[in-house]
């Protein structure tokens, strides 16, 4: 379906004109924790991403979904500058993280992604321990000191993940020992114990089964209370169950925002309506 | 096989003319599965041949050179008169008169002045020095007539060892008849025996066979194989880290990419021109020494650690620098705690590849002196030295029929310097390595 989408873009149901793929629905929310307005991204002479503007609110779980390459995972790894790391990659716009916009020369990245954890796509814990993929990140910011101070944080950290019943055992064994789910919660965990903010998940059970995955979105709606989430996932299912708003992106622009609830059942634009209804993508 | 499956395809289709998937999937696979089979065997045949080869290298070389580890001894009496014997310094004492004196006890019957030194020449020149030894050592047997096993002539012991024919007419061996015969009453009176070789593993380079060793060499590899190393390794990972992760891509780091890779293939004799011209001429560094080899080998050596060291760096998952540079971490410390430790292992094995080539090098050490016969063994980084490379190119050049035999135990000393070296690298290597 994908493929087609590719070849044929301008398949007879993508009705609107490229003037009118402005975005629908409220972008703004009350009190914002992010607020993104005409982001633009461009690896070399591409451009992946096109005026984006949305607010992410506070104790929010958003979800981006839309057909693969629409920019939905480029967009999310602009909240973090982890886009810094690509030679090629270029960004426009304003993105405010508490008031100061995050591209801004003057802002230090490395507090910065401290701040906004990003768990991603694979499971990567580090080649090393359980314990030593928790207590590896605080220690290099200096949150903990003591080896009481980094048992407590990794303690707090795994069992805010829900994997500290499973692995309090075996602590000293490698993360890659673990299996598909354990890992993710880890890299889960690892994120959490820096205590950030915002906790952007790109596609974070896409290669878990549907068990592992229960449990993450478990994880997502208690962890909801604490931080905020911005998780981008192509399975409409886990968009409706885990997230409160709802971003539908389609090759570079951001189509719709709304509601979990509306765009799933009332949505306003043709495209958005295609896709949740499975038409293609 | 293939046929019958084509009818029963043909068959099963009736009267439809195409032929099923699987009749066509099996026609072919006949010939897919030959050529799998050749390519295996073109596989099996180069490796048989280069098995055969090192085979045949490594059997020329050690029948050639075990005999070096064996030396024919003279068994000599001597008396020791007090009155030769220097009682200030008895180290100048004329050890070589009282040598003389011996030998010619053992044959009264030579008189003759050309006789007697056709005589002495079957004894080494270094009998005199082990006679001082053992005089320095134990002073209490001066007075005494001490029996002592010296060293024979190379020309005695390239015929004990059956390298000089006796039944060749005289003027075609370097010994003549008489000497046959005095050789002859030695072994009659078992006074000529094959001992092991101690001298060839602790002495200098000599231009006496019996007297020259490979430890000098030795000594000289390992000084220079350890300035290389200590300059090499990290200054090899410190630019290629810098080139990998931290440096712009642009125009600057594409050329210096490229003349690193050039470096690579440039004829190691150069380097030694330039070490000539920059540390001994421009520096004023000591010649011949174990320093200016190791920084010029280091010189040769940098190119392929860098790029064995950049593919390491390459080949560390991404998915590793992103979890690292999600919870925050800055460049260094990506770096520090998770590329490098994975990156370490591919590291050393490029170090490896390069030490053994630097250890393995003539060309850029004949240029800055190395080449010089020394026969003092150097305590230091700069004290005058030959490498083992050096070493055997020295000996393959001398007319001496025994060095022959030495040029090949030298190379089977350095092939043993570099496996243990490399078994070093290889267990150093385990140790890093982490399969998680």
């Amino acid at each position: 379906m994908q493929e087609v989408l590719k070849k044929n873009p301008t398949e007879k149901r993508i009705l609107a004109p490229r003037e009118s793929r402005k975005t629908i629905g409220n972008i703004t929310v009350p009190k914002p924790r992010m607020v993104c307005r005409n982001v633009n991204v461009h690896y070399g002479d591409k451009q992946a991403i096109r005026n984006v503007s949305i607010d992410i609110g506070r104790n929010e779980v958003l979800a981006m979904i839309g057909p693969s390459g629409c920019g939905k995972s480029t967009f999310l790894r602009c909240l973090n500058r982890m886009n810094d790391t690509i030679d090629s990659c270029h960004v426009t716009g304003e993105i405010l993280f508490d008031g100061r916009n995050i591209y801004d020369a003057s802002v230090d990245v490395v507090p910065l992604r401290a701040q906004i954890g990003m768990v991603f796509q694979k499971p990567n814990p580090f080649p090393k321990s359980i314990y030593e993929n928790i207590a590896w990140a605080p220690r290099i910011h200096g949150i903990v000191e003591s080896k009481s101070d980094a048992d407590e944080i990794v303690e707090t950290s795994l069992q805010k993940a829900g994997l500290w019943e499973e692995v309090k055992e075996r602590l000293d064994q490698p993360g890659t020992s673990l299996s598909g789910g354990q890992q993710q919660r880890l890299c889960i965990a690892r994120a959490i114990a820096v205590s950030p903010e915002v906790i952007l998940m790109d596609e974070p059970c896409s290669a878990l089964d549907p068990i592992a995955t229960a449990k993450i979105e478990d994880l997502i709606e208690e962890l909801r209370t604490q931080y905020t989430i911005a998780i981008v996932t192509h399975s409409m299912q886990q968009a409706s169950r885990v997230s409160q708003r709802t971003a539908f992106f389609h090759l570079g622009d951001l189509i719709e925002v709304g509601t979990t609830e509306t765009i799933f059942t009332k949505p306003s634009h043709q495209l958005t309506e295609d896709y949740i209804t499975g038409r293609y993508g | 096989m293939n046929k019958s499956n084509k009818q029963a395809g043909a068959g099963s289709s009736g009267t439809s003319r195409r032929e099923r998937t699987i009749d066509i999937v099996n026609k072919r696979l006949e010939k897919r599965y030959r050529k799998e089979k050749r390519f295996r065997l073109y596989g099996m045949l180069s490796i048989i041949a280069s098995v055969l080869f090192l085979a045949f290298l490594l059997t020329s070389i050690v029948s050639n050179g075990y005999s070096a580890f064996w030396q024919t001894y003279i068994k000599l009496d001597v008396q020791l008169d007090p009155d030769m014997i220097d009682k200030e310094d008895p180290g100048r004492s004329n050890y070589q008169g009282i040598i003389k004196q011996a030998i010619g006890a053992y044959y009264p019957e030579v008189k003759d002045r050309k006789e007697r030194r056709e005589l002495y020449s079957l004894f080494s020149s270094g009998a005199a020095f082990q006679l001082r030894d053992e005089v320095l050592k134990n002073p209490a047997v001066v007075g005494t007539t001490l029996s002592l096993w010296v060293l024979a002539d190379d020309d005695v012991d390239m015929l004990m060892k059956g390298h000089i024919k006796r039944n060749v007419p005289e003027n075609e061996r370097r010994l003549n008849d008489k000497q046959l015969q005095w050789i002859a009453k030695l072994e009659a009176g078992k006074r000529i025996e094959e001992r092991f070789n101690t001298t060839f593993f602790t002495a200098g380079d000599s231009r006496e066979p019996e007297l020259a060793g490979i430890w000098g060499a030795v000594k000289g590899s390992f000084y220079t194989m350890l300035v290389t190393l200590a300059l090499s390794f990290p200054i090899g990972i410190a630019a290629a880290v810098y080139l990998e992760e931290f440096a712009p891509k642009n125009l600057a780091t594409d050329f210096i990419e490229v003349n690193i890779n050039n470096l690579a293939a440039v004829p190691s004799i150069v380097f030694g021109l330039l070490g000539l011209a920059v540390f001994l001429n421009f520096f004023g560094m000591p010649r011949s020494t174990p320093l200016v080899g190791g920084i010029v080998l280091m010189l040769m050596t940098l190119p392929t650690i860098i790029i064995a060291s950049r593919a390491a760096l390459k080949a560390v998952p991404p998915s590793i620098r992103e979890a690292a540079f999600g919870v925050g971490s800055s460049k260094l410390q990506v770096v520090t705690s998770h590329v490098l430790p994975l990156a370490l292992p591919g590291m050393l094995t490029g170090t490896i590849i390069g030490m053994a080539q630097a250890l393995g090098e003539t060309a850029p050490l004949l240029m800055i002196g190395m080449v010089a016969f020394i026969v003092d063994i150097p305590g230091g980084f700069t004290d005058p030295a030959a490498v083992m490379p050096v070493q055997i190119y020295l000996w393959a050049d001398s007319p001496e029929r025994a060095f022959v035999e030495r040029t090949s135990a030298a190379i089977m000393v350095l092939l043993a310097f570099l496996i243990s070296m490399n078994a070093l690298a290889v267990v150093m290597r385990k140790r890093f390595e982490r399969r998680w």
